[in-house]
């Protein structure tokens, strides 16, 4: 399956990423996940939201220049070595990621590692052959963002 | 002291008798060229109608634009076999104008450098190092041919290679450097990092500083540092190149060489003469260029005239340091950019949107040029590496244009400031 993130693209200036957050918070989307490239005067802030095609309106709407990336969310176990097991999969398949980053969906049982890779196709069909399962934007926004302090 | 006392000395009446028989030549020179016979065709001008020197009044200006219009041959008063060399305004491949030369041309051109580096105390037993590009420019070959009829040792070092030109200045024991006034000062950085002093160290005691307008306050940095008089020095490759006006040891404006250059002062927006001491954009008439005679040629370099007869018994009058341009030139480095030229490249280029901005910054004594772009919003696809390319991409378009290596940021559409809504394209924030 398929999820989308949020690219944006900011000059390294202060306020830059507070517009973006005040948008998100005023739109009431929830962010799952941030991560921020930089080159020296100018980076892509990158965001993994509950309704991507809202949040991509809203921010487009505010003056940002916004674009909606395909990316694949894959759920791997939250302990030593789950992540390489994924790493090795894909390097075995000669994929190359472009660009990674994770967050913990339960501590120590879940976590999702969303990658953009140069053959999406491809690689969703290797992490289906190897039994890996993927989130979509739907799924993504059904995570129970507050689920870990169940007791 | 006077490399030609007759003519430089000349009386102003005699001096104007003979500029009114060149000029009346020159005119009728000119309209052999393919340009001036139209021009004059076109307003009905008879080229033997010329009787003062007021009478120039009669023929309308030339511009750069009607040069790039004629271009390459249609200025041309003689046949393409008569010409010995040819020229080229510096930095620019797709605004450059072509200046053509015939042998008497050069000679004259030599001349004229040479009389201007005598008048300074430039003699043959100096050591000549010519930091200057060689090549269509017309800053290295001018000077070099003017220093080799005073019959100075020449070092033709050209430009940059710092630490190999003090090496040189020290080796040969140079006397006399033709630099870019922030080449000089970026080169005292070099000096002092490599713990030479070129007061202790080398022979210097005279420098040219040319092909980019500077205060006096550049001037006396310079000459503190190194410990040696500079002398400003004023041309354009229209008219030759270097050698069109130049500083007297008075260092009290530059004598411009009326013998060979009919000297106008125009209201840039009106285009009638300014009145006297009033700034003014200059204007030239090529009195004895015979391959390629320029009439009423606009500069767009503003100045002074400084009226009165100098300490140094030259009778030719002198002009004030440039003080700015009437169209947007930037010079950098020595090289002429116009905005014009950066956005025609920019607009070329897939990715690129609607508004750009240089900024021009001096960091100690280096000038930058950085050129920020807007975006394409449509162009983004979230990826660092897409903007990073087209960066790259930018950088390099404009440096084979342009001739130096900006520092390009991508920002974001719709960023850039706008005033009254017409773009900002320069902002400069070189001082001394
Ligand atoms: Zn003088």
């Amino acid at each position: 399956m398929i999820a989308y993130q949020l690219s944006i693209f900011a000059e390294n200036k202060p306020g830059r990423l507070a517009k973006v957050t005040s948008v998100l918070a005023r739109e009431k989307i929830n962010i799952r996940a941030i991560t921020i490239a930089s080159s020296d005067a100018f980076g892509v802030i990158n965001i993994l939201a509950d309704d991507p095609e809202a949040a991509r309106k809203a921010l487009g709407d505010a003056g940002l220049t916004v674009s909606l990336k395909p990316v694949i969310a894959v759920v791997i176990p939250d302990k030593p070595g789950g992540l390489d097991k994924l790493i090795q999969l894909l390097a075995g398949q000669d994929i190359n990621i472009e660009n990674a980053y994770g967050f913990v969906l339960e501590s120590w049982e879940k976590a999702v590692f969303v990658i953009e890779v140069d053959q999406i196709d491809k690689t969703q069909h290797v992490l289906k052959a190897s039994k890996f399962e993927t989130l979509d934007a739907s799924a993504l926004a059904s995570i129970e963002p507050f689920h870990y302090m169940k007791y | 002291m006077y490399w030609d006392e007759d003519v430089e000395k000349i009386d102003r009446n005699e001096l104007e008798k003979r500029q009114l028989q060149d000029l009346k030549a020159s005119v009728k020179k000119a309209s052999l060229s393919v340009f001036y016979k139209e021009r004059f065709r076109k307003i009905d001008f008879d080229p033997d109608s010329i009787r003062s020197l007021e009478d120039i009044n009669k023929i309308p200006f030339t511009t750069k634009d009607d040069l790039r219009e004629y271009w390459p041959y249609g200025f041309l008063s003689v046949q393409k076999d008569d010409l010995v060399r040819m020229h080229s305004s510096s930095g620019t491949t797709g605004r450059a104008t072509v200046i053509f030369h015939t042998r008497g041309d050069l000679e004259a051109w030599t001349d004229m450098v040479a009389r201007s580096m005598y008048m300074t105390g430039m003699r043959k037993s100096d050591v000549f190092q010519n930091m200057m590009t060689y090549g269509l420019f017309t800053g290295g070959l001018g000077f070099h041919y003017g220093a080799e009829k005073i019959g100075a040792l020449i070092i033709p070092a050209g430009a940059g290679n710092s630490k190999r030109q003090i090496q040189l200045m020290r080796d040969f024991e140079t006397t006399v450097i033709h630099i870019i006034p922030s080449y000089a000062l970026h080169l005292s950085e070099v000096f002092e990092e490599a713990g030479v002093d070129p007061r202790r160290d080398t022979k210097l005691s005279i420098a040219f500083l040319g092909a980019e307008p500077h205060s006096e306050k550049t001037r006396i940095k310079v000459e503190e540092f190194y410990g040696l008089k500079a002398y400003n020095s004023y041309g354009l490759s229209e008219m030759n190149g270097p050698g069109v006006a130049f500083e007297c040891p008075f260092q009290q404006g530059m004598h411009i060489w009326e013998d060979n250059f009919l000297v106008e002062l125009v209201d840039p927006r009106t285009l009638e003469p300014v009145a006297e001491g009033e700034e003014g954009e200059l204007v030239l008439t090529t009195l004895r260029r015979q391959g390629m005679p320029i009439l009423r040629y606009r500069t767009k370099d503003l100045t002074c005239i400084i009226n009165g007869t100098c300490e140094c018994g030259r009778t030719h009058r002198r002009i004030e340091r440039i003080t700015g341009r009437t169209d947007d030139m930037l010079i950098i480095k020595g090289v002429n950019i116009f905005p014009v030229q950066v956005e025609k490249k920019l607009m070329g280029i897939p990715g690129v949107g609607m508004n750009f901005l240089i900024i021009l910054e001096r960091e100690g004594y280096n000038d930058h040029m950085i050129v920020k772009v807007e975006v394409q919003k449509e162009f983004f696809s979230g990826d660092l590496k897409q903007l990073e390319n087209l960066r790259r991409k930018i950088t390099e378009e404009l440096k084979s244009d342009i001739l130096i290596t900006p520092k390009v940021e991508l920002v974001e559409p719709s960023s850039l400031p706008k005033s009254e809504g017409k773009a900002v394209r320069v902002i400069d924030n070189r001082k001394d």
